[in-house]
C-alpha cells in the first residue's frame, strides 16, 4: 500500500513513456482452501493455535474425527468431517478448513455497535480489535458463518485473524505453512481466483465431478478465503456451509431503516414536546371554588 | 358526572383542616426514582449501542465494556422496581368508562381546554397508557434482553431467534422512549406541581381538585359534587 502512493504518474521532461506505467498492482489478499486435496492431518490447526498462543484445551468428542463441533474463541481454526453418501452408494468423507471468511461485506463488522471494534483493511483481512471490544456479541448475529466466539472469560469475542500480523510482514499465514498436500494456498485474490478456476475445472472435465466448483459467495460481495468444492452446488453438505450468505435482513433493517426511523422519532417527539410547550405552556392549578373546599 | 356521587370515602380520608394531601407514599416515591434511575442508565447505555453518535455515552458511565456488563443487570433492576410499582397501582391504572371518555376529549388536554375534560381519578388516561405501555414494553425487552445477554448460548440452528431479538429489543426500547419523554415532559414542566409531588409526596388541595377531581373528591370524603 505504501508504495502505491509513491507510484509515478507524470513525469517533467522526461522522453518516453514513465516507468512503470500500466503496473497493475494487486493488495487484496486470498487464502484458497482446495477440499478436494485435503487429507485431514489438522496441521493447520495445530498451527493455528502454536501462531497464536492458545493452548489445546478440552472439547467434546461426537464420534467423528473431527476435533469439536465448532470452532471456538481460541480455536479458529477447525476442519469439518463429514461423511456423504453418493448417488452409487460409496462413501466420501467430506473435509473442509472451517474458519473466518474475511467477506468482502462483513455482517461482524455491521452489526458491532463499539467504535473501532472491528476492522477491514484494504488487503481485505477482517480483524477484530479485543481492545476495543465490549463483548456484546452482536457481531456474532451479524456473521452468516457462524465465526465470531465469545469467551466468557474475557468477555470479548474473538476470531481468525487470517494471520493479520504475518502477512503484514510478507508472510504467508499459519496454517497455510504448515499444510503438508499444498491443499491450502495464499496469494492475490485474482491469482487464487484463477487456481481455484482451474482446479475446478480439472475436477469437473478429468476427474469426474461434474459439480466441481469454486466457493466465493456473492452475496457477501465474495470473501478472502474461497473453497475448490467437488460439489459447489450442495456447500451445506461441507459442515453447513451456507449456499447463499449473505449479512442477515433483521441486521440490515435493525442497523438501517429502523434506526433512521428511531432518530427520527426522538428527534422529533423532542422538538415537538418543545413546539407544545411554546404554544400551549403550562397547566397550573385552579383555585377551589368555595363550595368543593367544605366538608358535606 | 354520575360517577363522583357513588365514589366511596376512602378510609385514608384526608381532614379537611389541611392544605396538603397525601399522595405518594415514602415507598413509592423511593421506588419511583429507584426505577427512574436504573431507566435511565439503561437508556444512556442502550443509546451508546444504537448509534456510533452516542458511544461517548457509554464513556460516561464507566467504558463500553462496564456499560455491556451493567445493562442487563440495570435493565432487571429497573424491571424489579417496575414490579413493585405495578403492586402499588395496578387497581388505580385500572380504565374505566370516565377514562374512554376522557380519551375521546384528549384534544382538549393537548389544548390545556382542561374544563372540557371529565374528572378524573387518581390517575388520568393518558398515566394509565404509560404505566400499561411500560408494563409491556418491560416484559418484552427482559424476554428479548436475556437472549441478547447470552447471546453466545442460543445455539446456531437456532440463531434466526438472534435476528428476532435485537429487532425487538431495539424497537420496543424505542417505544418506552418516547413513553418517558412524555412522561418527564409533563411532570416536570407541563403540569406544574406534579415533580413536586413525587418529591415531597403530597399535593395541595388545589392541584388534586384541578388535575384529579374525582380523587380529590374521594380522598377529601366528599361524596357528591354540588351543582
Amino acid at each position: 500500500m505504501s508504495q502505491a502512493s509513491t507510484e509515478l504518474i507524470r513525469i517533467s521532461g522526461h522522453a518516453g513513456t514513465v516507468p512503470g506505467a500500466g503496473i497493475n498492482r494487486e493488495f487484496q489478499v486470498c487464502k484458497l482452501v482446495d477440499t478436494t486435496t485435503c487429507i485431514g492431518c489438522k496441521a493447520c490447526e495445530v498451527a493455528c493455535l502454536e501462531w497464536n498462543g492458545y493452548p489445546f484445551t478440552e472439547t467434546t468428542f461426537d464420534n467423528t474425527y473431527q476435533t469439536m463441533p465448532e470452532t471456538a474463541w481460541n480455536y479458529w481454526n477447525l476442519i469439518k468431517f463429514n461423511e456423504h453418501e453418493r448417488e452409487d452408494g460409496s462413501m466420501m468423507l467430506l473435509m473442509r478448513k472451517d474458519q473466518c471468511m474475511h467477506c468482502e461485506d462483513p455482517g461482524c463488522l455491521a452489526a458491532c455497535p463499539a467504535d473501532a471494534a472491528i476492522v477491514q483493511y484494504a488487503n481485505g483481512i477482517v480483524d477484530f480489535q479485543e481492545a476495543n471490544c465490549i463483548g456484546c456479541g452482536y457481531c456474532m448475529t451479524g456473521c452468516p458463518f457462524n465465526i465470531p466466539k465469545f469467551s466468557p472469560k474475557a468477555r470479548k469475542v474473538f476470531k481468525c485473524t487470517l494471520c493479520n500480523d504475518r502477512v503484514s510482514q510478507g508472510l504467508e499465514p499459519a496454517c497455510i505453512k504448515a499444510c503438508p498436500t499444498g491443499c491450502l494456498h495464499f496469494g492475490t485474490k485474482s491469482e487464487m481466483k484463477e487456481l481455484a478456476q482451474t482446479r475446478a475445472d480439472q475436477l469437473r472435465e478429468v476427474s469426474g465431478f461434474a459439480d466441481a466448483g469454486v466457493y466465493d459467495p456473492p452475496g457477501v460481495s465474495g470473501t478472502h478465503v474461497i473453497y475448490v468444492l467437488h460439489d459447489a452446488k450442495n456447500p451445506e453438505l461441507y459442515g453447513g456451509l451456507p449456499k447463499d450468505p449473505h449479512i442477515p435482513y433483521s441486521v440490515r433493517l435493525w442497523k438501517g431503516p429502523l434506526k433512521w426511523l428511531g432518530n427520527f422519532a426522538m428527534i422529533g417527539g423532542i422538538v415537538g414536546l418543545a413546539w407544545h410547550y411554546m404554544r400551549f405552556g403550562p397547566k397550573k392549578e385552579e383555585s377551589i371554588p368555595a363550595d368543593d373546599r367544605k366538608p358535606l | 358526572m354520575s360517577t363522583i356521587d357513588t365514589v366511596p370515602r376512602s378510609p385514608e380520608a384526608t381532614p379537611f383542616d389541611e392544605e396538603l394531601i397525601p399522595r405518594y407514599t415514602l415507598l413509592e416515591r423511593g421506588n419511583h426514582w429507584f426505577g427512574a434511575l436504573t431507566y435511565i442508565y439503561c437508556l444512556m447505555t442502550g443509546l451508546a449501542f444504537w448509534t456510533p453518535y452516542l458511544y461517548w455515552l457509554a464513556a460516561v458511565v464507566g467504558g463500553g465494556p462496564a456499560a455491556r456488563f451493567w445493562h442487563p443487570w440495570f435493565g432487571l433492576f429497573f424491571a424489579a422496581s417496575y414490579f413493585l410499582m405495578s403492586l402499588h397501582w395496578v387497581k388505580d391504572m385500572a380504565i374505566d368508562g370516565d377514562d374512554r371518555v376522557w380519551a375521546e376529549k384528549i384534544d382538549s388536554y393537548i389544548k390545556n381546554d382542561d374544563d372540557k375534560l371529565p374528572p378524573v381519578g387518581r390517575f388520568n388516561w393518558g398515566q394509565k397508557l404509560f404505566f400499561w405501555g411500560m408494563v409491556f414494553s418491560t416484559i418484552l425487552l427482559v424476554l428479548s434482553g436475556i437472549v441478547l445477554w447470552y447471546t453466545e448460548a442460543v445455539p446456531w440452528s437456532f440463531h434466526i431467534l438472534r435476528y428476532a431479538v435485537i429487532l425487538i429489543h431495539a424497537s420496543v426500547a424505542m417505544i418506552t422512549i418516547g413513553l418517558f419523554l412524555i412522561h418527564v415532559y409533563m411532570s416536570t414542566i407541563l403540569e406544574l406541581g406534579s415533580f413536586g409531588t413525587m418529591i415531597h409526596g403530597t399535593c395541595t388541595r388545589a392541584w388534586a381538585w384541578t388535575f384529579h377531581r374525582k380523587w380529590y373528591y374521594q380522598v377529601t370524603g366528599r361524596t357528591s359534587r354540588p351543582e
